[in-house]
Order: C-alpha cells, then sequence, then structure tokens
C-alpha cells in the first residue's frame, strides 16, 4: 500500500525509481527508530510544519507472509502488531508511516518526518539533523550484533578434514 | 487535497451503518446525520461520503459515475476499496450526476439475489421536490416521500426493477447530512394523489 500511494504524491526533481528508493530507504530508517530518538534529534532542528492526522495513528495487526519451499510457496509466519499514520502538510504533502508495535507517537513522528523529506526546503535539513544520525546509529547496532555473532562462530575444520578421505 | 475520514472510525461508521439500517427497514423515512463527524471531499455531501466510508472496504468494488471520481483518491485511501471501470462489477454505485439505468447494475441472479449491487444516487434534495407514495414491507399504509433530483421516469425505471423480484437494485438516496433508502421491495406511485 504506502508504495502505491508515493506514486500520489510525487516529490523532488529525481527520477521516480531513485526517488522511491530513496523514500524507502528513509522511511526504513525512521520505522526503526523509537519516539523517544525522533525527539531528540528533532530538538535540533526548527519546528516543523503543522499538520493534520488523516489516517491514525491507529494499531492493528498485519500477516507477515514469507516464501517456502523450492517453488516458493507463500505461507503465513504469524501476525504481528504494526501501528501505521497519514498525516498532511498544508500545501497537501502526505507522509506515511508503518511501524512495528503499538507507539502511536513513533508512527506520527515517522509520518510527519516522511511529508517533511519529501519538502525540497526542508529535505536537506532533516536528513542531516535526523535521519542521517538514526541510519548510523542502526548500522552501529546491527555491526556490534553482527560481531557478537561472529564471535561464536565454530569452524568445523576437524570434520572436513576427516571427510576428505 | 486529501481530506481526513470519520473523526472516531469504528463509532462514527457504526452509528451511519445504523441509520443505514433504519432507512433500508422504514422506507423512505428520512434519516440524518450528525453534522461534523466528516469533512466530505466534493462533490460528495455528509451523507454520501459517510456511507461510502461505513460500507464499503477491500472486499467491495466501487463504481463512481464520472462526477464522483473527483473523489477516489479520498475513497481508496479511507476505505481501500478496488474501483471498477464498468457498474455491472460493482457492489456499491455511486451516482453524483446522472442516475445511471438500473439493469446496467448487477441486479443478483435467481439463487442468489442478495449478490445485487446496492445503488448510491447523491440528489439535490430530500425535502423538497417530486412526492413519491411509497408503500410495501416496512410500511404501514403508506408513506411519502419528496426527492429533488431523479429523472423524471424514475416511477417507470422503479417498476421494471420490482418486476424483475428477487433480482434488482437497492437504492439509496443522499442529501446533504440526509439520506433515505429505497429496498427493491417497495412500491412507488409518483404524485400528490
Amino acid at each position: 500500500m504506502p508504495a502505491r500511494e508515493a506514486t500520489v504524491t510525487p516529490a523532488g526533481p529525481a527520477a521516480p525509481s531513485d526517488d522511491v528508493a530513496a523514500r524507502q530507504a528513509w522511511m526504513a530508517v525512521l520505522a526503526r527508530a523509537p519516539a523517544a530518538a525522533l525527539d531528540g534529534h528533532l530538538a535540533a532542528l526548527p519546528p516543523l510544519p503543522a499538520h493534520a492526522r488523516l489516517r491514525g495513528p491507529e494499531t492493528g495487526l498485519v500477516m507477515v507472509r514469507g516464501r517456502q519451499g523450492g517453488d516458493g510457496a507463500p505461507f503465513n509466519l504469524g501476525e504481528m502488531t504494526v501501528t501505521r499514520c497519514t498525516v498532511r502538510l498544508g500545501d497537501g504533502t502526505l507522509g506515511h508511516a508503518y511501524v512495528a508495535g503499538r507507539d502511536a507517537r513513533q508512527a506520527e513522528l515517522a509520518a510527519l518526518l516522511d511529508a517533511a523529506l519529501q519538502r525540497p526546503e526542508l529535505h536537506d535539513a532533516v536528513m542531516a539533523a535526523v535521519i542521517a544520525p538514526l541510519a548510523a546509529a542502526q548500522a552501529a547496532g546491527r555491526g556490534s550484533v553482527a560481531r557478537k555473532a561472529a564471535a561464536t562462530r565454530v569452524a568445523f575444520a576437524t570434520m572436513a578434514t576427516m571427510r576428505g578421505e | 487535497m486529501l481530506s481526513p475520514g470519520f473523526a472516531d472510525p469504528a463509532l462514527d461508521a457504526q452509528r451511519c451503518f445504523r441509520a443505514v439500517l433504519e432507512a433500508m427497514s422504514r422506507p423512505g423515512r428520512v434519516q440524518r446525520l450528525a453534522e461534523g463527524v466528516l469533512e466530505p471531499p466534493a462533490p460528495f455531501g455528509l451523507a454520501a461520503a459517510a456511507v461510502l466510508l461505513s460500507l464499503t472496504d477491500a472486499d467491495t468494488p466501487v463504481w463512481l459515475d464520472a462526477e464522483a471520481a473527483v473523489a477516489a483518491d479520498w475513497l481508496r485511501f479511507h476505505a481501500g476499496c478496488p474501483l471498477v471501470a464498468a457498474p455491472g462489477d460493482a457492489a456499491f454505485v455511486m451516482a453524483c450526476g446522472a442516475m445511471p439505468p438500473l439493469d446496467s447494475v448487477n441486479t443478483g441472479t435467481e439463487e442468489a439475489p442478495h449478490e445485487s449491487a446496492t445503488l448510491l444516487v447523491q440528489v439535490a434534495a430530500l425535502d423538497r421536490g417530486v412526492t413519491l407514495r411509497l408503500s410495501g414491507p416496512g410500511i404501514a399504509r403508506e408513506h411519502r416521500l419528496r426527492v429533488a433530483g431523479l429523472p423524471p421516469d424514475f416511477g417507470l425505471r422503479w417498476a421494471r426493477n420490482g418486476a424483475g423480484f428477487p433480482r434488482g437494485v437497492d437504492l439509496i438516496l443522499c442529501a446533504g447530512a440526509a439520506l433515505a433508502a429505497l429496498p427493491r421491495t417497495v412500491r412507488i406511485t409518483e404524485g400528490d394523489g
């Protein structure tokens, strides 16, 4: 659904595919950032434009589907709790957010930031003040988990040599 | 520019559903929705917008006429309903301009007449204009409904709709915040008689 709605409000001068990819990237960062972190980074910015809530924030369940087997048949992994929100800025720019969990404030802030990021005059400031530090922190967090996992790695060297006979 | 839907989606939709239920049970009696539950996008009035939000979802294909199609983005965003190109494929047919012919709409089958479409027509007013004298199930003897904005040959078209019973379409008339329903069982005589 967000991908289809993204075509309703084309933004920026870049080609549509780059546009969509860039928007997906910042929406992913926003969806993983807790409300407190968003608030903390927003404090450095001048106040964002006023917004109206078009939908939500509302909490519901979405079915997470995966693929299994050699032919990639879909299966239902399970339901997860998701909170979504859509806001509109004064000029009609729409911002969407779907975040895991029940944090309504996170969903609304993420939607507001998504809308602000589509405004050319706000884009660079919000990118520098909010998205870049959050993305760096999330990458660092992923890196630390990956290093901890790598430290427990076992190499089955002996088995490989026995099989080699 | 997209406008918000119901202020309180669950309760407002339930209140509107109750109004539609009352309207269908008492054909021709005008129900009024509370003002301010919704800021309807042009060209919809409050009743048309609220009924669409209450009754349509991802499982109900909707057809909009050329006038109503102005608000297509709004409806798709808030109701999530598929919009179809032909009125015959739709479960709900919304007309803000001329009323589409009743036989262009899905009238169900003899085995499953309940699979027919519901026709929503936004008319100019439900308190002036031509007088319809209604009788049938849900009406003790006779009920009078005044409608402005129906086609001049509406009585003839409605008689043809009733002749196919149990097939046929049910009609919801919307004007501003008011709505009245004409289920297929109602019989209509025009004029003040």
